[in-house]
């Protein structure tokens, strides 16, 4: 993996979500980076939903079953700890979501495949909750308002031993 | 020479749940052929006679056969099964040297248990040596334990020493996770301790969140471990007679990777209370943090050399997870491993000459053991997904966990990976067996 993109992805992110839709070549740069990275092993069971057109939502922005708010699993490739660009909105419309709510708290539990040793699992997972982490930080929730927490491969969400389960078990879950 | 055997756990006994599969090629996945390897190789030939008066006891428990297992687990001995025998001498003065000689057998063990008044047993047993026809050693052992598996381990451990003039280690004890869902899907993890055999399994931890890591104490009369009951990571340090606990590190973030200086006095760790993980040596006496790595990467999975001078520690700080040695006092890490992509979860062989990692052999993580000075690897596992590799108190034996599908077994090998042995639990998984150093 790529200690150096991985450090600089949040920080270019930042730059290109500050900078809203400008085309400025450094920051598409910066977007390439991020998708060339998501084109590894895993096409994760991930659901992104997108923003309910219709009716306005009454309730808690939160239990909106239409909005990017309902997607709570972000899922990584394969020893990567970089948030794959398809969940780059659902990090910002959570990010948004905190920082309009400070009382709000999310716990970020990262999560590994069992591939690897345990201990070095603890360490991928929490990497990808402090990627996350970072990329809320940068949209200006507060540090106080996020918890990260990792599990490792401790708590699988599937059990089989392929590449589906895997898949599936490579996450970062944003527990409210 | 008289060997007292303490009860060693005054913790309640959980269900006996593992047998041991020495030599049995009925598992799925099993290598047969790995497993029948040692009769054709010309190694120590051994026999174990019957033990006279060893009646109504548990088949379990029958010291012959204890013995056999044990000497046969550790790929130096070939050991005659009892259907094998020609004849079964009580005593001494029956035994025809050359009858057991023109067999091909080098040594033969004779014995006999008696109950004793007082309450208990004594074992005698001798070792015989067919060529010389002559007797090795003859031993009395008295036990007040109904335990006969323990003098057996002790017997085999006689047997190995006074042949091979190396320690045995039948008569020391693993410990393990042990992961299990339950009927209302709760999943239970307990840490276990259990003689090296697998056999006599006590629970010392039990928690429906995670458990990891144990460690033993240098002495034998601790374990480190992490639990996360506590919604995080946290270090825990137990006595074993007592069950007394305590908590040695919680810091935010990951709190993990417990492992025991060779003296005992330091626990070296990883923390990432500053971001991400790095490898730390808690001072135990002085309570006293030192950081031994400060690096951007994972850094875990920190192992003492048996010196105590020098920490192996798993760091992907060249892009993948790779070996590293560090000074225990800190400084520049070098890089140790240059074999495939990944390796990790080193730790030294007692001689300190090698060391037993994981190792990703194609697609697979297997058990390896990495000669230090030529940083020649021998893959001794074939699993798809091995770990948690721990040597034997003697360097004989490796165990480590293999998994397929959803279950995970207890696996051990014979360092020169010739001789292969499961231990298979009824159900649930096994995780981190580690072997416990000589326990007096």
């Amino acid at each position: 993996m790529n200690k150096v993109q991985t450090l600089w992805v949040p920080v270019l992110l930042s730059l290109l979500l500050i900078a809203g839709c400008s085309s400025k070549p450094t920051l598409d740069q910066a977007g390439a980076e991020v998708s060339e990275q998501s084109t590894g092993a895993g096409s994760a069971g991930a659901s992104t939903s997108a923003a309910s057109q219709g009716e306005e939502w009454q309730g808690d922005p939160l239990e909106n079953p239409n909005s990017l708010l309902a997607t709570r699993v972000i899922y990584f490739d394969f020893d990567q700890s970089t948030v794959r660009s398809e969940y780059l909105d659902v990090i910002q419309a959570h990010a948004d979501y905190l920082a309009a709510n400070p009382q709000a708290v999310v716990r970020l539990e990262g999560h590994a495949d069992e591939k690897g040793t345990r201990e070095y699992n603890l360490g991928l997972g929490e990497n990808r909750a402090n990627s996350v982490r970072s990329l809320m930080l940068a949209q200006g929730v507060s540090d106080n308002q996020l918890v990260v927490v990792s599990y490792g491969e401790e708590r699988p969400a599937a059990f089989e031993q392929n590449e589906e389960s895997w898949a599936l078990n490579r996450r970062v879950e944003l527990i409210y | 020479m008289k060997l007292t055997m303490k009860g060693l756990f005054s913790i309640s006994v959980v269900a006996l749940f593992m047998v041991v599969m020495t030599g049995c090629s009925s598992l799925p996945g099993d290598d047969s052929s790995a497993l029948n390897v040692e009769d054709e190789l010309g190694l120590v030939s051994i026999s174990i006679l019957p033990f006279e008066g060893q009646v109504n006891i548990n088949q379990s428990d029958d010291i012959a056969t204890v013995i056999s297992a044990d000497l046969r687990r550790s790929g130096q001995f070939r050991a005659l099964s009892q259907e094998q025998m020609l004849a079964r001498p009580a005593s001494i003065d029956d035994v025809n040297y050359k009858q057991w000689n023109a067999l091909g057998l080098e040594y033969l063990v004779i014995g006999s248990v008696q109950s004793l008044d007082t309450d208990g047993y004594e074992v005698r047993f001798r070792l015989l040596d067919t060529h010389r026809e002559r007797q090795i050693i003859g031993l009395g052992i008295k036990t007040k334990s109904s335990n006969l598996r323990v003098i057996a381990h002790r017997i085999s451990d006689q047997i190995y020493k006074n042949i091979l003039g190396v320690s045995g280690s039948f008569a020391t004890r693993i410990a393990y996770i042990h992961s299990n869902q339950q009927v209302d899907g709760k999943r239970v993890n307990e840490l276990i301790i259990a003689d090296a055999d697998g056999h006599n399994p006590h629970t010392i931890v039990r928690s429906t969140e995670p458990l990891m890591s144990p460690a033993w104490s240098p002495d034998g009369s601790k374990i480190a471990y992490v639990s996360l009951e506590k919604g995080q990571s946290a270090i825990f340090v137990q006595e074993l007679y007592t069950g007394k606990r305590q908590e040695v590190a919680r810091f935010k973030g990951i709190n993990s990777a417990p492992a025991w200086s060779p003296n005992g006095d330091k626990l070296a760790l990883t923390l990432s209370k500053t971001g991400n993980p790095d490898i730390y040596v808690y001072h135990m006496t002085t309570q006293k943090l030192e950081a031994i790595t400060r690096h951007t990467a994972v850094d875990t999975e920190p192992a003492w050399s048996p010196d105590g001078r020098s920490l192996v520690f798993t760091s992907d700080r060249g892009g993948e997870a790779q070996i590293y040695r560090v000074a225990a006092s800190g400084g520049e890490a070098q890089r140790v491993t240059f074999n495939n992509s990944y390796n990790a979860s080193a730790c030294y062989s007692p001689d300190g000459k090698r060391l037993a990692l994981v190792t990703r052999d194609g697609e697979n993580d297997r058990i390896a053991v990495m000669d230090l000075a030529s940083g020649k690897m021998q893959v001794l596992s074939n699993g798809n997904l091995d770990e948690s590799p721990s040597f034997a108190p003697n360097g004989s034996m490796i165990i480590y966990t293999s998994k397929t599908g959803r279950r995970a077994i207890l696996a051990g090998v014979s360092v020169d990976g010739r001789v292969h042995h499961r231990f298979s639990p009824r159900e649930g998984e096994v995780r981190e067996p580690v072997w416990s150093p000589y326990i007096n």
